[in-house]
């Protein structure tokens, strides 16, 4: 059993969570997951690893409320306890085998929608040791479903934060704010995409034709988590890779994105989503 | 003069009602069934059953006292050998072990020595026999990865050896294949596979889960931190083939590792558990070993048409023959010298069907199996919603690349001499690790062999 031993709400439906796990705390790095089960008779759930702390043997996750299992998670109390926290799993970012030398003389870009600010963080917090420079473009619904600006802000050289009825930050999407800067002659050794799936496609198709080296994490269906059931399989070039062990990170101009979406219909159920429906992308495909 | 009568019949679940529901297949014998069949064996001076055991249990012995009534004195001579008694009387490929080197069965049938043991395993446990016996602590520690057969067989000898023994577990339940691979109807997975694991921790062994070997910790780590003397690898082999065909990532087409892994591991076939599955009305299995089996018959279960696919001819399906029996029992299609090339998709990119291709058997291949040639032009197509790809495994490659000094084989297992040594001093392996796919009963030979290799060395290390 593992024991949340922090708790508290970032906006009224995300909620973060200090869990012990001593051993995955240990040895968790940026760009890797987890997975959680909350009772005895429930799925495997991966989530992001949002924070770790190796002394206190602590994982930090950030959950938001959009279907029955997630507000499972958000209901739960400090003192209450995971019947199961598995990880970490999947490769670390890439970046973790670069020396410091070299990182510190390298710029980035992050591009966070949604939850998915909560697995950019651990990686701008590591580059930000490094020396590296970083910008980060954090897009959400609107004001209330931003989180972690002020930890972010703290760490990185420029924080561009679009709502999408402009409640606050500017109003519009992240592809947009991306465009934006690349246009005005921002230059990036690495730009990394976290968020919906279909952001991620149509931040991809913006900074292609700006060449700029862009790596997404793929959030497909998991069972296992370490490469058993190939439920997460996806198509990376000519190659078929399994998200969960060869991922989830990959490069971008490689993922068959639309194969990857349709995969992660495979359950819908009668599980409804939350009122949030992500409009991203959508305003482009028209 | 030994008792002449026919081989005794075990009673089944009748094939039309258990294909509506999990419950297990085989009732197996009762008291006065097993003391009958007993009276069969001719308790051979060399046995050859023994010779044939991948764990070498004392078969006519334990089988003498069944004859008798003996069942707590047969358990005690089983535990001796194998601390998975009930699973192995259930899922070991007998014909082609004990019961296959049988002398009765050269002229008539063999001893039923399968259900033999599933009873005296059974009876055991309704009668809450155990066997704790071990030695004194030595003051050494093993890990052991994984909990599967291998690790439990290894991890049980060493603990009766007097090693302090922690086994860790990458999912959240015990058991390796015995929990996410044999379904519910073959294994019960409270009943049996609960019991012969709490059987083990009686004999103070720890199973940690949520520990994947190779990210959440290292062999290095267990080695250099944690203390521990040496390391027995039995990880299986649990990473599935596609068929790498156009198609295979249409919805609908799974592997047979994830179902299973959602009807068995996550019981999927519960309501009272949340894992969804997907089997629509038309389910399409492709390969024909014992995994390809339970696929069916699970899918069957959950209330689909199924048709199994296989390349070659019924003579070479690598099930075992009372699998095939069952399946056929139950209803299942066998479409044989039939290969897919293709899967084909709907305009939303689900399933729809599957074009085949028919085989003919040319000459023998390495296996000793003639292998199957397409007959060109036969091109036919097969309608189905789900197709469930069950092709073999290899083993999981993330231990031997987090652990420097462990060198693999081109099929990714990992190199280890007969007595299970690997190629890292202190790290011994064993199971489908080491051999790629096989039984049960192979990866327990394995593990008991390595935990001998291992008491060995830790003993000269002194």
């Amino acid at each position: 059993m593992y024991k949340i031993v922090g708790k508290k709400f970032l906006t009224p439906s995300i909620a973060l969570m200090d869990v012990e796990a001593p051993r995955m705390a240990k040895s968790a790095k940026p760009g890797q997951f987890l997975i959680v089960r909350v009772h005895s008779k429930g799925e495997r759930i991966p989530l992001t690893i949002c924070d770790y702390d190796r002394d206190k043997g602590t994982v930090t996750i950030v959950t938001q409320v959009v279907g029955a299992s997630s507000r499972m998670i958000c209901h739960m109390e400090e003192g209450d306890k995971f019947t199961d926290f598995a990880g970490p799993l999947g490769q670390p970012s890439e970046f973790i085998h670069a020396s410091r030398e070299e990182l510190s003389s390298k710029r980035f870009i992050f591009i966070a929608g949604g939850l998915g600010t909560a697995p950019v963080y651990p990686q701008v917090k590591y580059l930000h040791s490094m020396g590296a420079k970083i910008d980060v473009i954090i897009g959400a619904k609107n004001k209330d479903m931003v989180i972690l600006e002020k930890e972010m802000g703290a760490l990185c050289d420029n924080l561009y934060i679009c709502t999408d009825d402009g409640s606050y930050g500017r109003k519009g999407l992240v592809t947009e704010m991306l465009k934006e800067l690349l246009e005005k002659g921002e230059k990036y050794d690495q730009a990394v995409a976290i968020g919906p799936m279909i952001m991620m496609k149509f931040v991809t198709l913006t900074a292609k034709p700006y060449n700029l080296p862009l790596l997404v994490s793929l959030n497909t269906l998991m069972v296992d988590g370490t490469g058993m059931c190939g439920a997460c399989r996806v198509t990376i070039g000519d190659e078929v890779k399994f998200a969960c062990v060869d991922g989830p990170e990959f490069d971008a101009y490689k993922v068959d994105f639309d194969e990857a979406m349709r995969r992660q219909g495979m359950y819908k159920t009668v599980e409804k989503e939350a009122d949030h429906k992500c409009k991203i992308g959508l305003r482009d495909e028209k | 003069m030994r008792n002449k009568i026919p081989r005794v019949p075990v009673r089944d679940q009748d094939p039309q009602e258990r294909v509506k529901n999990f419950e297990e297949v085989c009732f197996g014998y009762n008291l006065q069934e097993a003391m009958l069949e007993a009276s069969r064996c001719l308790g051979c001076k060399n046995p050859a059953c023994v010779a044939a055991c991948p764990v070498n249990i004392q078969i006519p012995n334990f089988i003498y006292q069944v004859e008798l009534g003996n069942i707590e004195e047969a358990a005690s001579i089983i535990s001796k050998d194998s601390s998975l008694p009930a699973v192995c009387g259930r899922v070991c490929p007998q014909e082609s072990q004990c019961e296959g080197a049988c002398i009765l069965g050269i002229k008539k049938e063999p001893v039923s020595i399968g259900k033999l043991e599933r009873f005296v395993a059974d009876w055991s446990r309704e009668n809450n026999v155990k066997f704790t016996n071990r030695e004194p602590l030595n003051g050494k520690k093993v890990a052991v990865i994984g909990s599967g057969p291998a690790g439990i067989a290894c991890a049980t000898d060493l603990a009766k050896l007097g090693y302090l023994v922690t086994i860790f577990e990458a999912l959240h339940e015990p058991g390796g294949v015995l929990q996410y691979g044999i379904p519910e109807f073959r294994l019960p997975k409270e009943k049996v596979v609960k019991t012969e694991i709490d059987n083990v921790k009686a004999l103070g062994v720890t199973i940690e889960t949520n520990v994947i070997v190779g990210r959440t910790v290292t062999i290095d780590s267990l080695m250099d931190n944690e203390g521990f003397h040496a390391v027995f690898v039995g990880s299986g082999a649990g990473l599935p083939r596609f068929m790498g065909i156009p198609g295979e990532n249409l919805n609908g087409v799974v592997s047979a590792n994830e179902f299973l892994t959602r009807s068995n591991l996550m019981r999927a076939y519960d309501s009272e558990y949340e894992t969804p599955i997907y089997v629509g009305k038309r389910v399409a299995v492709v390969g024909g070993g014992n995994v390809a089996m339970d696929a069916a018959r699970t899918a069957q279960r959950l209330g689909a048409k199924v048709t199994i696919v296989y390349r070659r001819t019924e003579k070479e399906l690598p099930a075992r023959v009372e699998e095939v029996h069952h399946a056929k029992e139950e209803g299942i299609i066998f479409k044989l010298l039939t290969n897919p090339v293709a899967v084909l998709g709907d305009d939303k990119g689900w399933v729809r069907g599957i074009t085949c291709i028919e085989m003919e058997l040319g000459e023998p291949d390495s296996s000793g199996r003639r292998s199957p040639i397409p007959i060109k032009g036969s091109e036919f197509d097969i309608e189905t919603d789900v197709v469930i790809m069950s092709l073999g495994t290899s083993p999981n490659p993330l231990i031997a690349n987090t652990t420097p000094g462990l060198e693999t084989n081109k099929w990714s297992c990992l190199v280890a001499d007969s007595n299970g040594a690997t190629t890292r001093e202190g790290v011994f392996a064993g199971g489908d690790v080491v051999s790629g796919a096989a039984t049960v009963i192979l990866a327990m030979g394995a593990g008991r062999k390595a935990a001998a290799a291992i008491d060995t060395y830790l003993k000269n290390k002194e």
